[in-house]
């Protein structure tokens, strides 16, 4: 089926999320949508989808004009989606999942379950997905609710299938996964747009790209383009893909976890005897799928988890027994993974938030017992340091939540370094930040490093984990599988990532090399000519 | 791209081996309890005099045949039970140090074997006879307005919205069935009209709480001093001024089924009852089948968990929402009817004295399941009536303290004594695209 965008613009209040937005996709064709965090595709995506209505413009399929009053009319006319966020419910069975919506049905409403499970099967048996339809989706892997998404699409008869941002949660090897199936469903007719702000994965399967910024098209490419025009087009000016730093400068050991086992609230073992040291002056950073752990790990070294068993030891002084103010005095600086819930409160001002965790101290506070907080003094310290991290703002006593996400991240930032730090923390710092914010994020980070600082990262992007880290440990299942150096291939990590022990993952990732890897060789043949 | 692509069976890896046992802290609240419980039915057995006899009566007339009083000698039924009980708590510390699952029969024949334990102990050489099926049926009567009110709140919860009216939907369905059928001078007409009080009041809760987002708990309260406070002044006024027209008694006729009705002791308490009864087990019934097994009930479910996931499937989030909060006012509604017209009763100011805030206990306990808070709300009935029943033999014990009984197991259960509860996801939750 053939997917015509004329013109389509949503505006939210004053800002415009997409302005004017023409595009075309063929019957039979992988369409790349690229684009930075907050250019506009899933506005886009959710308005084809149904979720919004345009505010301008006309939406055509095979060159039909449509228009859509809730999902189910787009579902209807042949649009399936796969949510960047999976559209799943943790305690149906797949088979439920599957059915939602659109049930077979016997007498009085009873559903067919025979009939929902044979579609389950059947779709699966034809792109030889490996999915159980009675399991529980919460007990299945990232990849393989996934798969229950794109079965979701198909089931409906699908003939156009938008994959928001799909390998976001995606070891490289189930990425391979995703572009053969990807392949078989153009081959079969379906026309794919494929959103994403990878722009290694952009060249290796799209037919056409597309690339927006700021809510309108900037250009239309093929994917013969090199990462760095690529690059180019989507930030609008020349980019560094790579952050340039000095090799590390390792120092003494000064930050161990041993044996440090933390249960989740449903009494699973999410961190599971983990072992590791740190030097000073070095960046670990610990790669994984999200969801394997690495939260939680983050979580007990701030002290909002409590560890069954193990020990923390920072300057050999044990964490455990300390509150998390006491382990921030103790020089724990602490990133959280979600900004906007934990990182800051978007209802305080810039200065309130920068002083969150140093306004009952001088020289913040004064008077007998620190009663009094020296509203000057914080502000100026604010200015200060937002005019060191290049915070775009209008003033200092503006709401947060009126900054962009990475501006917001540059004051957590600034909260954090201004204080001298034995340890430094952070979880997913650059998610959901544009490249500008995330070259700034890294470069910090890489300075904080240089002063001796050791450096933790928890990062679910392969990118970051290779862009930044001294040394990589790969976390499974709440297991750490093995800590190997940066200079490691993709390929073995993405098997590590997938819970193969280093060793093996050297030997199998030499004879099979993934579509990406090869997609890199041979750009990398491309640029040096 | 390369025909060389990797089968995703080369990249599939050995899952690593979860090292979990020796990790979970066993869980000894269960075990405990038992043990505690098995202590004080020896207890019992101690203190019971020798030669003491306990009297219990299983027949209420018109069985296929009666049953004999039953006479037991009390000390030696005493230590049978308490060794029994015994036995059953050390199962279950050997079964929680093993980490065994516990199933299901054991708390239920332990918690049968205690009552009786304590039955025999309390009804020792009293003089008076423990009236065994007169207790059941209390209790069954007891219970009748909490499980209506549990499948309220569970169809509400379940489908996303907090429901802490159903004290009022009970209290309105009381009094418009108490109304209805003294105007129209028959108690079906009552039945018509209380499953519409307590629809109403549905209504307004879901206007407020979906239309308009206000918060679900403050809706609920206020509601519920709305209702007490419109009923407890019709009451005074109208109702009481001409009672012969507005609140005559009214009863629904008992309707005994053929032959299930003369089973020896089961069959006077749960098969001859009124059609408000029966209507109860086909609700719980069918509810039970379609909230698992229906496209409804799939719906209702998703609509629950993850609002955003069935609007992506085209289902209308708070269109579902609205319905279902109704549809669950009017078996609230109905299980206010029992007050009045299930027991002949006129309709009396605040009748309903918390049954809906026992009832939201029981979905809880029950775990949002149609059974669960089936039993839960048996549970929570037989207690109080155990309570009267003790009250009116004269016990040891102080019948209030029994009477304490439902709600301090409701402390327990919302606390989640009972073990991980899990609502659903979304519940409480407006959704707004």
């Amino acid at each position: 089926m053939k997917l015509e965008l004329r013109g389509v613009t949503k505006r939210f209040g004053s800002f415009t999320a997409n302005d004017r937005i023409s595009l075309t996709v063929e019957p039979g064709e992988i369409h790349a949508l690229l684009g930075e965090n907050g250019a506009g595709k899933s506005t886009l995506m959710n308005t084809i989808y149904g979720l919004y209505s345009p505010d301008e413009g006309e939406i055509l399929l095979d060159d039909r004009e449509v228009s859509f009053n809730g999902p189910g009319d787009a579902v209807a006319a042949g649009i399936g989606m796969v949510h960047q966020h999976f559209m799943l419910i943790p305690v149906f069975t797949v088979t439920e999942s599957v059915a939602l919506g659109y049930e077979p049905t016997r007498a009085a409403g009873l559903m067919d379950m025979a009939q929902a499970r044979a579609k389950v099967l059947e779709i699966s048996a034809r792109f030889g997905f490996d999915v159980d339809p009675d399991a529980r989706i919460e007990d299945l892997p990232v990849g393989a609710q996934q798969r229950v998404e794109i079965i979701k699409a198909l089931s409906r008869d699908a003939k156009v299938l938008i994959l928001d941002e799909p390998t976001a949660v995606l070891t490289p090897q189930e990425t391979d996964e995703l572009i053969t199936i990807m392949g078989q469903l153009r081959d079969s007719g379906t026309s794919i747009v494929f959103i994403t702000h990878k722009l290694r994965e952009v060249r290796a399967v799209a037919d056409r790209i597309t690339v927006i910024r700021r809510g309108a098209v900037v250009g239309e490419t093929s994917p013969q383009s090199t990462e760095t025009e690529l690059a180019g087009l989507m930030v609008g000016r020349e980019v560094n893909l790579t952050t340039l730093k000095e090799p590390a400068n390792p120092q003494e050991v000064s930050f161990e976890v041993r044996g440090l086992t933390v249960l989740s609230s449903t009494d699973k073992v999410v961190v599971d005897d983990v072992d590791f040291s740190m030097r000073r002056g070095e960046i670990l950073v610990i790669a994984g799928v999200d969801g394997n752990g690495q939260s939680e790990l983050a979580q007990t070294i701030l002290g909002i988890r409590t560890p069954v068993a193990g020990s923390i030891l920072l300057d050999d002084k044990d964490l455990a027994p300390l509150s998390v103010k006491q382990r921030l005095a103790a020089g724990l600086g602490f990133v959280p993974e979600d900004r906007s819930t934990d990182g800051v409160i978007g209802a305080f001002t810039i200065t309130e938030n920068y002083v969150l965790d140093m306004y009952d101290r001088p020289p913040y506070a004064g008077g007998p017992g620190n009663v009094a907080l020296r509203l000057p003094v914080m502000r100026e310290a604010a200015q200060t340091q937002a005019e060191r991290f290049d915070v775009r703002m209008g003033s200092v006593d503006d709401p947060i939540s009126t900054l962009s996400g990475g501006n917001q991240q540059k004051v957590v930032l600034a909260r954090e370094m201004s204080r001298d730090l034995r340890l430094f923390v952070a979880s997913q710092p650059t998610r959901g930040l544009d490249v500008g914010s995330i070259e700034f994020v890294h470069r910090t980070i890489i300075e904080e490093r240089d002063k001796g600082t050791p450096c933790l990262i928890v990062s679910t992007e392969l990118d970051e984990a290779l862009n930044l880290a001294d040394r990589i440990a790969v976390m499974y299942r709440g297991k750490i599988v093995g800590i190997v150096p940066a200079s490691t291939s993709r390929d073995v990590l993405g098997l590590m990532m997938a819970g193969v022990p280093a060793d093996e993952a050297q030997a199998q990732a030499a004879t099979h090399q993934t579509v990406m890897a090869e997609a890199d060789e041979q750009a990398e043949a491309e640029e040096n000519q | 791209m390369s025909d060389q692509t990797v089968s995703p069976a080369a990249v599939q890896a050995e899952p690593l081996k979860q090292s979990t046992t020796g990790v979970r802290p066993i869980s000894w609240k269960y075990p405990i309890t038992y043990a505690v419980l098995a202590a004080l039915a020896v207890l019992f057995a101690i203190t019971l005099p020798a030669g003491a006899r306990t009297h219990f009566r299983l027949s209420s007339g018109g069985d296929f045949f009666e049953i004999p009083l039953v006479e037991l000698p009390s000390r030696p039924a005493g230590w049978i039970l308490a060794l029994i009980l015994v036995g059953l708590a050390g199962l279950a510390i050997w079964q929680a140090s093993q980490r065994v699952r516990t199933r299901l029969w054991l708390p239920l024949l332990f918690g049968v074997l205690f009552v009786l334990a304590f039955l025999v102990w309390a009804g020792a050489d009293r003089g008076a006879v423990i009236p065994l099926v007169t207790m059941l049926t209390g209790a069954l009567a007891l219970s009748v307005p909490l499980i209506f009110g549990a499948m309220c709140g569970l169809v509400g919860e379940r489908s996303g919205v907090i429901n802490i009216a159903i004290e009022a939907q009970l209290l309105a369905g009381a009094f418009l069935a108490a109304v209805a059928a003294s105007v129209f001078t028959s108690a079906y007409m009552g039945l018509v009209f209380a499953p519409v009080a307590g629809a109403l009041v549905g209504a307004l809760l879901v206007f407020f709480s979906v239309k308009y987002q206000v918060n679900q708990i403050i809706v609920g309260v206020v509601l519920n001093v709305l209702i007490i406070g419109l009923t407890g002044f019709l009451f005074s006024t109208a109702l009481t001024q001409n009672p012969e027209l507005w609140n005559a008694r009214q009863q629904l006729p008992r309707l005994p089924i053929p032959g299930l009705s003369q089973i020896p002791i089961i069959g006077p308490v749960l098969f001859n009852q009124t059609i408000l009864v029966y209507l109860m087990y086909l609700i719980v019934g069918v509810l039970n089948v379609f909230l698992f097994r229906s496209r409804w009930g799939l719906r209702t479910r998703a609509v629950g968990e993850h609002p955003k996931a069935a609007d992506t499937v085209g289902i209308k989030v708070n269109r579902m929402r609205v319905y279902n909060v109704i549809l669950a006012g009017g078996i609230a509604g109905l299980g206010g009817a029992f007050f009045t017209i299930g027991q002949g009763l006129a309709f009396g100011k605040e009748m309903s004295a918390g049954a809906g805030f026992i009832a939201l206990a029981a979905m809880i306990l029950g775990r949002w399941h149609p059974i669960g808070a089936l039993l839960a709300a048996l549970l929570f009935g037989f207690s109080t009536s155990l309570g009267n029943t003790l009250a009116t033999i004269g016990t040891p014990v102080p019948s209030e303290a029994l009477l304490m009984l439902p709600y301090v197991i409701t402390i327990f259960a919302v606390a989640g004594f009972v073990g991980r509860v899990r609502p659903p996801a979304a519940n409480g939750t407006p959704y707004v695209k």
